[in-house]
């Protein structure tokens, strides 16, 4: 307890000294899309309306404070009612609304307009990564934080150096060309996330079972970055989005590697593994995908339970168990079966079988997966 | 209104105590409404506390980046139960407890029309806190979706939730119990020649607020019936897998969740309403347009829900119909914060404590109006929503203007209570600590959601360190506020205090409550107020 006082005070005269360089943002990203600048002259529309009335009612009420007080020797009047006054502060307001909602309605009917896109990306929210498919294109990643642990996991430990975009970084950022309408279809495996990026004006939810879309054109080369912004569970605080807006020729380039990278990566579902080569590659899945719940040393924390030693993981007769487990899910728990190939699959339900204190000796191959599917 | 026969032995003294029950008895079998209002007060005041500490861990895990102090998942279950706490434990007791201390009492009747009911009413309360509270420490811990609740995100928590559900079940019953007592009471049981438009605003706003939480409250029940049933009983409601609609939920939670809002807002209305004349010592302006602004508000609310949604990517049509529909109620609520100035206007004003937590509420809650009007636009309001605008937004709205309000009732009928005045500097003291440590944590949260901070996030980018740090200031300020109000103003206030309090230790006000003696006694109105004196007052107040 004593460490972490410390360490809070710390924390309290770094901010302090810290805040002569500091970063007070104080109003809406830099739009780069035409919407985002219709909604940023919105915005600033109504602050200067809302600021106007603000000051308006405000002085009248002060005046009336500093004026009408019993100690400065005012009498009350006793009026109480007056028809006229009332419908003006009605009607006024009303007229005020109007002129509010006119710019308002043209906003939102731009950004409803998804139609003659350029290219279209499916987005698809996971517990607790982002996945992309280029549908022109057939390009296919997922998207996860890379900030690393030891830089937001800090109980107790060193206070770590964060880099600028501590918690806004990705391992495989969207790259889009600049200055095309990209179309966006939005949708969940598990529960709902939203995908937001500021500075182009665009938060759509994503909703398991559900397609939503939505659009947006970027008008600058760049890197722009968002969050999830829909409470979606444990890590909800660390699902970033990052878009690369690049130029034509930067964007077909990208595109071709990706599609080398993913045939280099493609598995051949007939092939027979090896122990040593299963468990080197189920370790890859599990630290991309489990650990971040099940812990590295699979020990679990909080409600994700400890593989190391479970029944589950451990015992030879649960085998057909734990391939449905992660198959289908449980709770928190999601189903795999869409996100990993079965050669993922086979090899991560080995890596858990066999790792840690773990000694069931089941070497699974794709193929087993993939009657299991069925 | 039925004829009252004036009992000859009226002038005996009440407080003989001869029929109720003392000590613990008093309290567990209590049907009187001032003993159930102290209860709902002192409950709600804990739960306030309890909640609070909630908010300090939030703000303590917020004050630096990286996670030092909690794990997401923990952080995840104060921000959800800190929510759920302030809504239903502390908020709506503290007006429940408002309205049975004060609507016998203005509107001349024995006490409430529901006496056994009314015990129920609040005693279905602590177990439904006690819940919540044990669901910290069962397998998996409390419900970690959000004070919505949300779906699917809610079928996947551990029994916490199945906790949760049940709390919120016991406390709908309990609010659908209180709001019955109150309209039976109000429309059943006012003095003679006390017609409803000669009813004091506090009245009036708390009869409006019980027909609210009679229509919503059953819906929000069905909302998270349905996610238990989809969480044990193999239903389908919310999951898209079996053909549900996870949007489904949120359209019938925000039907319950909108309406909410004013529930929590429009008794707090009725409070600065009987304040500000008091202090100003000028009639009410426009008391009728008042009772239409409030109905309207009201009305209003149930049209309004989706603006909550405007993300979940509904067609234009309905976000153009919903932003609409959300910046009509700016208009009413406008009126309200127009007569409340005009009441003030050629007054007499004086500012002790209660009329400075009013003042308060009118300058905070308007300038949390101003932020909703921004968000009820519906393209500015994509760019805002979940982020921590929002927060600001709602806690302008609630804590500026639910909680000051509260304050506000607390001191202005205090001496009414217990009989003793408050030492008026130290309330003074109260007003003006919170009301800065108040806009320190909230004001920087516009920063924060203007320039991309998402909310219910544990831990944030650099960029958003400094105003985050200022805003967990702010907060424990603000929390050490209230302590300060507990030791140094309520309690000994209950002692003795600054001396005992006149009948009417206010000289602007002019409701029944002041022409019984302070403390008011234990039963008072046996017989009711004569038709001359209700006349009296209404003319005084200048109703008619």
């Amino acid at each position: 307890m004593k460490n972490r006082v410390s360490r809070s005070l710390a924390g309290l005269s770094a901010a302090v000294s810290l805040s002569a360089f500091a970063d007070y943002q104080l109003n809406l990203q830099t739009p780069v899309t035409k919407v985002a600048q219709d909604v940023y002259d919105l915005h600033t529309l109504l602050l200067y309306i809302c600021g106007g009335i603000f000051v308006v009612v405000f002085g009248v009420m002060f005046y009336s404070i500093f004026k009408h007080r019993k100690a400065a020797g005012h009498k009350a009047v006793n009026f109480h009612e007056s028809t006229t006054v009332e419908l003006i502060w009605t009607i006024i307001p009303a007229l005020i609304l109007v002129a509010m909602a006119w710019p308002a309605t043209r906003v939102v009917l731009e950004q409803k307009d998804t139609s003659g896109a350029d290219m279209t990306i499916k987005v698809t929210g996971y517990q607790w990564k982002w996945g992309y498919d280029y549908l022109d294109e057939g390009v296919s990643f997922h998207s996860r934080l890379v900030t690393p642990q030891v830089q937001y996991e800090n109980f107790g430990g060193e206070k770590p150096v964060r880099n600028e975009n501590y918690l806004l970084e990705v391992d495989n950022p969207v790259v889009v060309p600049v200055g095309k309408r990209v179309r966006l279809l939005l949708t969940a495996n598990d529960v709902i996330h939203a995908w937001w990026v500021p500075a182009f004006s665009v938060k759509q939810d994503a909703i398991p079972g559900f397609i939503r879309d939505t659009w947006f054109k970027a008008d600058k080369e760049g890197v722009y970055r968002g969050q999830c912004v829909e409470l979606c569970g444990k890590d909800h605080g660390f699902m970033p989005i990052v878009v690369h807006v690049v130029s034509d020729e930067k964007y077909k380039v990208w595109v071709d590697e990706q599609k080398k990278k993913m045939a280099a990566n493609q598995d051949d579902p007939n092939k027979v593994w090896t122990m040593p080569d299963m468990m080197a590659r189920g370790q890859k899945v599990y630290e991309a995908n489990c650990a971040v719940c099940h812990k590295s040393d699979g020990k679990g924390q909080g409600a994700f339970p400890a593989l190391d030693g479970s029944k589950m993981a451990s015992d030879k007769a649960q085998k057909a168990d734990h391939i449905a487990m992660v198959l289908v899910g449980k709770n928190a728990m999601p189903s795999w079966s869409k996100t990993l190939s079965d050669t993922e699959l086979a090899a991560v339900i080995t890596y858990e079988r066999n790792a840690w204190g773990n000694k069931t000796g089941d070497l699974l191959q794709p193929a087993e997966i993939k009657a299991a599917r069925k | 209104m039925t004829t009252t026969i004036h009992s000859p032995d009226h002038a005996h003294d009440h407080d003989h105590a001869h029929d109720h029950p003392t000590g613990l008895a008093r309290w567990l079998t209590a049907t009187n409404h001032k003993d159930i209002g102290t209860l709902y007060l002192w409950f709600s005041f804990i739960m306030f506390l309890t909640g609070g500490v909630m908010a300090l861990c939030i703000r303590l895990e917020l004050f630096h980046p990286g996670l030092q102090f909690f794990k997401p998942e923990l952080f995840n279950q104060f921000t959800t139960l800190h929510g759920i706490i302030m809504v239903f434990g502390a908020i709506m007791p503290a007006f429940t407890g408002l309205m049975n201390w004060q609507i016998p009492l203005m509107i001349g009747a024995p006490d409430m029309a529901f006496a056994r009911m009314n015990n129920w009413s609040f005693w279905l309360l602590p177990p439904a806190a006690l819940l919540l509270m044990i669901s910290f420490v069962v397998p998996g811990g409390a419900a970690a979706a959000g004070w919505t609740l949300y779906a699917p995100l809610a079928t996947q928590m551990g029994m916490g939730m199945d906790l949760t559900i049940f709390a919120i079940h016991i406390m709908g019953i309990s609010s659908i119990m209180g709001a019955i007592n109150i309209v039976t009471t109000i429309l059943n049981m006012r003095a003679p020649g006390m017609t409803l438009m000669k009813m004091p605003m506090f009245c009036w706003t708390s009869l409006i607020t019980a027909y609210l939480l009679i229509a919503v409250m059953p819906v929000l029940a069905g909302a998270v019936t349905m996610v238990l049933t989809d969480r044990h009983f193999g239903t389908n409601f919310f999951n898209a897998a079996g053909g549900g609609d996870p949007v489904l939920y949120q359209h019938v939670f925000w039907f319950f969740g909108h309406p909410e809002v004013y529930i929590m807002a429009l008794p707090a209305f009725g409070v600065v309403s009987q304040v500000i004349p008091a202090f100003a010592r000028k009639p009410l302006f426009g008391y009728h347009s008042m009772v239409y602004a409030t109905s309207s508000i009201a009305i209003l609310s149930f049209m309004v829900w989706a603006h909550h949604m405007y993300t979940t990517g509904m067609p234009a049509t309905a976000q153009i119909f919903f932003m609409f529909a959300t910046m009509l109620i700016a208009v009413p609520t406008g009126v309200k914060v127009f007569n409340w100035i005009a009441t003030m206007w050629q007054g007499s004003m004086t500012f002790e404590t209660p009329m400075l937590f009013a003042i308060g509420f009118v300058c905070l809650f308007t300038f949390g109006g101003m932020s909703g009007v921004v968000l009820s636009v519906a393209a500015v309001d994509i760019q805002l929503q979940d982020t921590y605008y929002v927060v600001a937004h709602f806690h302008y709205v609630l804590v500026a203007g639910a909680l000051f309000s509260l304050f506000s009732a607390v001191y202005y009928w205090l001496p009414k209570w217990c009989g003793f005045m408050y030492n008026e500097t130290r309330g003074k003291v109260h007003f003006w600590w919170s009301m800065i440590a108040f806009n320190v944590t909230f004001f920087p949260m516009h920063f924060l959601g203007l320039a991309g901070m998402p909310r219910r996030i544990p831990d944030y980018g650099v960029q958003f360190t400094e105003f985050n740090s200022m805003a967990s200031v702010g907060a424990f300020a603000f929390g050490l506020a209230q302590i300060y109000f507990l030791f140094f103003v309520l309690l000994p206030t209950l002692r003795g205090g600054a001396g005992a309090a006149p009948q009417r230790p206010w000289e602007g006000a002019h409701t029944l409550e002041w022409e019984v003696p302070s403390p008011a006694p234990f039963h008072t109105w046996e017989a009711p107020p004569s038709k001359e004196l209700v006349d009296e007052l209404a003319a005084k107040q200048m109703l008619h």
